[in-house]
């Protein structure tokens, strides 16, 4: 499990270009910047307020007015620049972090996006999850292909909703897909799965590219 | 004459049960503690709170490393003195999800950034904000937090969530320095909502761990007006972990 998380991550990280300014969840998402290439400059925007966060802090490197969205105490690069929440957000829905990466409990075929509620369930709350879902162009789900079995991703979510139509990209241990008008697009697939196996782990008729290329694991 | 500088005791002392207040900070970082501690000193109840989160419970580890004590608006959590919470996240403080368990605790929730703009409104008087998020959610069809529904607009052929401004009897806000004046900045994350709750109430009370006199720092570098606090308290510590 702990593999198929990291090989998901590593394979985000290659979406990424020079000079990128995107914003990372919590969990799964964190990973990426594990696997950033070193030869690019990513600035990733931590929303409880700045740019430009680094690595996780240790004791000589503490400083405690540096958290990120998590709660967790960590550095800021040379480049960095703090906000406070309005300005924080401003940068999301103005559209100027280009992409945010997330979790999913559900995604529907047109990009719809269900990750923050279960009724009934402990109460979360959205966060910052709806803004950077409406405020960034790109919207990249970082995820498990199913739910133990169970289709995460189907005709219509049955949860409510974080944002509408938001979803461009979809990265799972199995394949890498992407959200079009006509349906979801597969333009990797991971040589571990055939495309019956896919097929048969998602909700909705996918559509194979032309294309199609194996997961890219360089 | 004209001063602001009060202790914490006499900056919460005209909070009355049931009123509205708002506190900065983001999972307790940020969270001015002194005047977390007067409120509950004066053991006042059924409070509307306004933050981006419940802050830290006692206990609670803060980030990896554990607290001794409840942060920020977890001292009133602890001390049951809320009613109802406005909030954006209500996961990490788990004194929150059991009070809304056991019903003596009612929660609104509002995106992070709307949560903003709303306040922001309050504090520079706009008559509310509109906005794409939460479009096509919950946040569309559930009422606000006085229980009022909320429109959608068209706007050149987009649509908005038209969000109205949010007001409190009082802002509690924690400066990193601060002068006498109240003019105060917050230093790094501190900042997140302890910039736009200045003004958004009837009394903006600001906790400095830092203190100087009028002219002692160049100006340049305050990030909120001191024409907007009317109490500037004296003495907040540094964070503790």
């Amino acid at each position: 499990m702990a593999d198929l998380k990291a090989r998901i991550a590593k394979r985000c990280a290659k979406h990424f270009e020079d000079g990128d300014f995107i914003n990372l969840g919590i969990g799964l998402p964190t990973m990426v910047a594990d696997y950033l290439p070193e030869d690019v400059i990513i600035t990733c925007h931590s929303e409880n307020g700045f740019a430009g966060i680094d690595i996780l802090a240790d004791q000589d490197t503490l400083d405690v007015n540096i958290i990120n969205s998590g709660g967790q105490y960590v550095t800021a690069l040379p480049r960095a620049k703090f906000f406070d929440t309005a300005e924080s957000f401003g940068l999301v829905r103005g559209g100027h972090v280009k992409a945010t990466v997330l979790g999913a409990m559900e995604v529907a075929e047109n990009g719809d996006l269900a990750n923050w509620i279960v009724p009934g369930k402990k109460v979360a709350g959205m966060g910052g999850a709806m803004d950077l879902c409406v405020g960034c162009p790109e919207v990249i789900i970082t995820m498990l292909h199913t739910q133990k079995g169970a289709h995460k991703i189907k005709k219509e979510c049955t949860l409510p909703l974080t944002a509408e139509k938001c979803v461009t990209d979809i990265i799972t241990e199995m394949a890498v897909m992407k959200v079009t008008d006509e349906g979801i697009v597969v333009t990797e697939l991971h040589p571990d799965y055939t495309k019956e196996e896919v097929q048969e782990a998602t909700g909705v008729e996918l559509i194979w590219s032309p294309d199609l290329k194996p997961y890219d694991e360089t | 004459m004209f001063n602001k500088i009060v202790t914490a005791d006499e900056a919460v002392a005209g909070v009355q049960d049931g009123m509205t207040i708002m506190v900065g900070g983001f999972l307790g970082t940020g969270s001015p503690e002194v005047l977390m501690d007067a409120l509950v000193r004066k053991g006042v109840k059924h409070l509307t709170v306004i933050g981006n989160d419940g802050g830290l419970a006692e206990g609670q580890p803060a980030g990896e490393f554990a607290g001794k004590t409840p942060r920020g608006i977890g001292k009133l959590l602890e001390n049951h003195m809320v009613d109802h919470v406005i909030m954006s996240h209500v996961g990490v403080n788990p004194r929150l999800n059991e009070q809304f368990a056991d019903g003596s605790l009612k929660y609104t929730l509002v995106p992070q950034g709307t949560l903003a703009e709303k306040i922001r409104a309050a504090a520079y008087g706009l008559g509310g904000v509109l906005t794409p998020v939460g479009l096509g959610t919950p946040m569309e069809t559930d009422l606000d937090e006085l229980g009022r529904k909320k429109d959608v607009m068209e706007i050149d052929g987009k649509k908005y969530l038209f969000e109205r401004p949010l007001h409190a009897d009082y802002s509690f806000i924690r400066a990193s320095l601060a002068d006498e004046f109240g003019n105060y900045m917050c230093s790094k994350a501190t900042r997140n909502f302890n910039i736009v709750m200045a003004g958004a109430s009837d009394h903006t009370v600001i906790a400095a761990e830092k203190l100087v006199p009028v002219g002692q720092e160049d100006p340049d570098i305050w990030q909120v007006a001191g024409v907007l606090v009317e109490s500037v308290v004296e003495g907040e510590p540094a964070w503790q972990i």
